[in-house]
C-alpha cells in the first residue's frame, strides 16, 4: 500500500510543480495519439462505410479481416514498421525512425482498422433505416456514403473514442519505433514503462494516474460536446 | 390547416414542357422470396390524372407491389413499363412516402434542400422551393427546427413536403397514415388532394376503407398477392364484383 501512497503523492507533486519533463512527456503523448487517430478517421471512416454501403467481390472477407485487425498486436505493428523504417527498410532514406512522426505510423496503423471496423457496422445499421428513402430520393451508395457518416456523426464518435483509447494506451509500438528517447519520443506508456524498469514504481503509478485522468478528461469532453450537439440537432 | 393548391403556377421551376413517363404498365409482374411467391402475376395499366388506391387486408401484398412499381424491388419476373417514358428517366419523375417517415439528422428546411440536391436543382433554385413546400405544407413554423424533433405526423407532413419539392409525375404512398391520428391523418390527405390538383398521378396503398373512400378514384383491390378486383372507386365500393372485395368492405376479415 505504501506504493500507493507514494504514487498519488508523486502524481500530486508532478502535476502541481507542472514538471517541466512531465509536460512536456504528456504534450507528445497527446500530439502522437491525437494525431494518429485524426490521421485514421480520415482513412477509416470512409473505408468503413464504403465496406458497408458497395457490393464487392470478396466484401465478407474484407470485413472479417477488418474485424480481426482491430486486434493487431502493437508489438508486431511496431516491428513490421520497425523494418519498413529502419536504414537497410524500403522506407529508410526518410530517415523516419525513432521520431514522433514514426510513431504516429505505427499509431494509424493500430488505430484505422478499429474505427474502420466499428464504423462499417454503424453505417451497416443506418443504411438498413434509411436505404429505401434514400434510394426513393435517387441517391445510390456513393451518394449516401457522405449523408450517412453525417448522420451517423453521434454514434461514430465511439468509434473515434475507442481508437484513441488504443492509441493511448498502447506502448509497445511506440517503444519499438520511438525508442523512448528523452526528450524525443518519450511519451507516458512508454516513460511508465521504463520506471518500472527502473524501480520507480512509485513515479510510474503516479504517471498512470495522469494517462487515466488524461483519458478521462478527453472522453468527458467528448460525451459533453456530442450532448451539446446532439441536443441542437437530435 | 390551410393547403395551397396553387403550387404549380407559383413554381419556380417550369416543367410543363416534359412528356409524362404515364400511363405505367405491369406486364405479369410477379416477387417472390425464396421459392414463396408473395405477388402473383400481375397485369395492369395506370393512366395519369386519376388517384390509384391500393386496398386490401394486411399482407396482401399492397407495399410490395408499390415498391415493385417505384423500382425499389425488382420483379422476380415480368416486367414495370413506363409506357410514356421515352428517353426520360422515369426514376426521375417519381417519389416516394412511407409508412414510416426516415428523416435525416439536420433541419426541416435541410431534409428538402438534400431531395433538392440528390435531384441536381440548382443551389440557387433550391430555397425558393424549399420555404414554397414548406409554407403548402403548414410547415413553415418548423423550417429551422430539427426534423426528428417534430411530432410523427408533422415528420409525415414533411416526408410529404420532400416529396412534392421534387415535383414528381408520379408519388407512390405506402400506408401513409396508418400510425397517424385522426387531425394528422386529414392533414396529410388534405396536402395529397393539394399535391394530386398540382398534377400528380397519386398512387397509395391503404387498408383504411374510409380513407380509400375519400381519395380514391380509381381501386386495386389485392389479396393474397393478386389483383382480383380493379375498377372505379364508386362502382368498387357499391357494387364489388369478387366475394372477397364484398367480404372485405363489409369489414369481415380476410386472409
Amino acid at each position: 500500500m505504501t506504493d500507493f501512497g507514494a504514487a498519488f503523492a508523486a502524481a500530486f507533486r508532478l502535476v502541481v510543480t507542472l514538471d517541466a519533463n512531465l509536460v512536456e512527456i504528456v504534450l507528445l503523448s497527446l500530439r502522437v495519439s491525437l494525431g494518429a487517430v485524426a490521421i485514421a478517421t480520415l482513412i477509416g471512416m470512409p473505408l468503413g462505410a464504403i465496406v458497408a454501403l458497395f457490393r464487392f467481390p470478396g466484401r465478407t472477407g474484407a470485413v472479417v479481416v477488418l474485424n480481426a485487425l482491430m486486434g493487431l498486436p502493437p508489438v508486431v505493428v511496431g516491428l513490421i514498421v520497425y523494418l519498413l523504417l529502419s536504414r537497410a527498410g524500403p522506407l529508410g532514406v526518410l530517415g523516419l525512425l525513432f521520431t514522433p512522426t514514426a510513431m504516429v505510423i505505427a499509431q494509424v496503423i493500430l488505430v484505422t482498422p478499429i474505427i474502420a471496423a466499428l464504423t462499417r457496422q454503424v453505417i451497416d445499421d443506418l443504411w438498413g433505416e434509411y436505404a429505401e428513402q434514400l434510394r426513393s430520393l435517387g441517391a445510390g451508395p456513393a451518394q449516401a456514403l457522405p449523408t450517412l457518416l453525417w448522420d451517423g456523426r453521434f454514434t461514430l464518435l465511439i468509434a473515434v473514442l475507442a481508437g484513441f483509447g488504443r492509441a493511448s494506451a498502447e506502448v509497445g509500438a511506440v517503444m519499438i519505433v520511438g525508442g523512448n528517447i528523452d526528450h524525443v519520443t518519450r511519451v507516458m506508456t512508454t516513460a511508465i514503462a521504463l520506471e518500472v524498469s527502473k524501480g520507480d514504481l512509485a513515479l510510474a503509478l503516479g504517471l498512470g494516474l495522469i494517462l487515466i485522468a488524461l483519458s478521462l478528461g478527453i472522453n468527458g469532453t467528448a460525451y459533453v460536446l456530442k450532448g451539446a450537439a446532439q441536443w441542437r440537432s437530435v | 390547416m390551410e393547403v395551397g393548391v396553387n403550387f404549380v403556377g407559383t413554381a419556380p421551376r417550369a416543367r410543363s414542357a416534359k412528356a409524362s413517363i404515364l400511363p405505367l404498365e405491369l406486364k405479369g409482374v410477379s416477387f417472390s422470396v425464396a421459392g414463396e411467391r408473395l405477388i402473383g402475376e400481375i397485369f395492369c395499366r395506370l393512366e395519369s390524372g386519376t388517384r390509384t388506391v391500393i386496398l386490401g387486408p394486411n399482407g396482401a401484398g399492397k407495399s410490395l407491389l408499390l415498391r415493385l412499381c417505384h423500382g425499389l424491388l425488382q420483379p422476380s419476373s415480368g416486367e414495370v413499363f413506363w409506357r410514356g417514358a421515352d428517353g426520360l428517366d422515369p426514376t426521375r419523375c417519381q417519389a416516394m412516402v412511407f409508412q414510416r417517415p426516415v428523416m435525416l439528422r439536420r433541419s426541416a428546411a435541410a431534409n428538402v434542400d438534400y431531395a433538392l440536391a440528390l435531384r441536381k436543382i440548382p443551389r440557387s433554385e433550391r430555397g425558393d422551393i424549399v420555404r414554397e413546400v414548406l409554407d403548402q405544407t403548414g410547415l413553415a413554423r418548423f423550417a429551422g427546427q430539427a426534423a426528428r424533433t417534430l411530432s410523427f405526423g408533422e415528420q409525415q407532413k414533411l416526408a410529404l413536403a420532400r416529396a412534392w419539392a421534387l415535383k414528381p409525375q408520379v408519388l407512390f404512398l405506402d400506408e401513409p397514415t396508418a400510425s397517424l391520428d385522426p387531425a394528422a391523418t386529414r392533414a396529410v390527405e388534405q396536402i395529397v388532394a393539394a399535391i394530386h390538383a398540382a398534377g400528380t398521378k397519386i398512387i397509395m396503398t391503404t387498408h383504411d376503407l374510409g380513407q380509400a373512400r375519400r381519395l380514391a378514384d380509381e381501386i386495386l383491390f389485392l389479396h393474397k398477392g393478386r389483383l382480383i378486383e380493379r375498377g372505379p372507386a364508386e362502382r368498387f365500393f357499391t357494387a364489388p364484383e369478387t366475394a372477397a372485395a364484398r367480404a372485405f368492405i363489409s369489414g369481415e376479415l380476410l386472409w
